[in-house]
């Protein structure tokens, strides 16, 4: 079967969501990876959106983190403010998926601006909830596909920390801390870590064990493309 | 609280230069009234809102707005709102400033607004390089001497909302997603709450909050007033229109062609 990189990105982030897992779940690629995983190998893992639903199964991809479906299929609705309180700065959330327009080797995210603060080239939505989310989980997993543009050696605006981003999930591979710095540990079928160094804006260290992930299966393909985002026609 | 049009509460309620919070975390947006303040041309307003989607958008790409505070900016699952950015990064219609927070600062301020307090306290704005472009400071904890983040009390001028319905005194009832809606009613000096339907009684549903009639400031019938948010158990979201926005907004005079069209020109709820 064939597949794209996106897909294999989407996979492979999955894979890594445990059953039983809670998962706080970005909108975008965050959201089609945790439904992914749910759909497959971790049909317990509990997906919480910042609009305050906890528990939510939606049968399509929301387009929102708010859409009504995440709240119909939830097993709690909560306010925000009680969301970021009691849930999160509670410590009751294991898992954070965050995306982001740059990352550095440290796993520093920016979603503010590229550019400078007050005269941007391109100002980006904001943080949201990512600068506590990013050090109030257990662990932070990013999807990010890769270029030079998105891997950069220096951020242009520091919008959460990296301290806690175990894993980054690209189209090309995976990259996970080692020795205080993002390593290429891992490159998906058919890609050299040559390309995955091309890719990124400073000088990326490949692991000694470098593996090639796993394509994915059948099961992985069909739960992935049953999954369709709502307003798709 | 008294049962108005939208139109008299707007004029009677919201000033130049107020600050103003149109609250609603992706369900239950209070589009119509942000209409509304367009048609009366609001001017030189500090708008407060945790997600600024399509509403502030056309807002900012109005020119009502002199300064927004917020946490996060862009049409969700779409992309950037092209208005905000014009007013960012060209000052078009006219600049905007900016004080930028955290969705866990900004519901924290709303929580010690509506609580009567100078500040919220978190554990949150730690490192990075948003302490430095915002209001925040740091408080120590007197019992363990934990360092924590302080943020100013949200307390705007108007809060304005929009909920499923209301009973003839003015009760407001509002279920699903709840955002920081109620937070922003009790946080602010005087409010204005749109709603699907006026009823004889407010039958009991799941989840559901009731903010009493002495708390709010007037409530105004404006069904769908809402849309292209949603409202919980009276219509969907629609998804398309947000599609849709990415490409309306994206040039000035297609943006003021359609504002003309489907806003200025339209009748007054």
């Amino acid at each position: 079967m064939t597949y794209t990189a996106d897909e294999m990105m989407a996979v492979e982030a999955a894979r890594r969501l445990d059953d039983d897992t809670v998962c706080f779940v970005g909108i975008g690629l965050p959201s089609l990876a945790a439904n992914l995983a749910r759909r497959t190998h971790a049909p317990g893992c509990v997906l919480v959106y910042e609009s305050g639903t906890i528990g939510s199964k939606p049968d399509e991809l929301p387009l929102s983190i708010g859409d009504g479906e995440l709240a119909e299929t939830a097993d709690a609705v909560v306010t925000v403010p009680e969301m970021f309180s009691y849930w999160l700065q509670g410590g009751r959330i294991d898992v954070g998926f965050l995306g982001a327009a740059q990352i550095d080797r440290h796993g520093n995210l920016n979603s503010t601006v590229i550019g400078d603060y007050d005269h941007p080239t391109v100002r980006l939505p904001g943080g949201g909830g990512a600068p506590e989310i990013a050090l109030g989980v257990r662990e932070v997993f990013v999807m990010l596909r890769q270029s030079p543009r998105a891997f950069v050696d220096e951020l242009d605006f520091t919008t959460s920390l990296g301290d806690r981003v175990r894993v980054v999930v690209t189209d090309l591979g995976v990259l996970e801390p080692r020795d205080g710095e993002l390593t290429l540990t891992q490159v998906h079928p058919g890609v050299k870590p040559e390309q995955a160094r091309e890719a990124t804006g400073w000088d990326l260290r490949l692991a000694d064990d470098i593996r090639e992930t796993e394509p994915p299966s059948g099961e992985e393909l069909h739960a992935l493309r049953s999954l369709r985002t709502k307003g798709d026609s | 609280m008294a049962l108005v049009s939208l139109s008299d509460a707007v004029r009677d309620i919201v000033r130049d230069g107020d600050t103003v919070a149109l609250e609603g975390f992706t369900h239950l947006i209070p589009h119509a009234a942000g209409h509304e303040l367009i048609r009366q041309g609001r001017r030189g307003l500090t708008l407060v809102r945790m997600t600024p989607d399509i509403v502030y958008d056309q807002m900012i790409g109005m020119g009502c707005a002199r300064k927004l505070v917020f946490s996060w900016g862009g049409n969700p699952g779409v992309g950037s709102l092209h208005r905000l950015r014009d007013a960012v990064e060209h000052g078009w219609p006219e600049p905007l400033e900016l004080e930028e927070h955290s969705h866990a600062g900004m519901a924290a301020a709303y929580a010690a607004g509506a609580a009567n307090l100078p500040f919220g306290v978190l554990r949150g704005y730690c490192g990075g390089d948003l302490p430095a472009r915002t209001r925040v400071a740091t408080v120590t904890c007197p019992f363990t001497g934990e360092e924590l983040a302080a943020v100013p009390a949200h307390r705007p001028d108007v809060g304005i909302v929009h909920a499923q319905r209301a009973d003839r005194h003015g009760n407001v009832q509002l279920w699903g997603i709840l955002g920081v809606q109620k937070e922003t009613v009790l946080a602010s000096r005087r409010s204005i709450v749109t709603v699907e339907e006026v009823v004889d009684e407010l039958a009991p549903v799941p989840g559901a909050i009731v903010l009493p009639a002495w708390t709010v400031g007037a409530v105004c019938v404006a069904p769908g007033g809402a849309h292209p948010s949603y409202a919980h158990g009276y219509y969907d979201r629609d998804n398309d229109f947000y599609l849709a926005w990415d490409g309306i907004s994206r040039d000035r005079d297609a943006f003021r062609a359609w504002m003309d069209e489907h806003v200025l020109a339209a009748v007054p709820a």
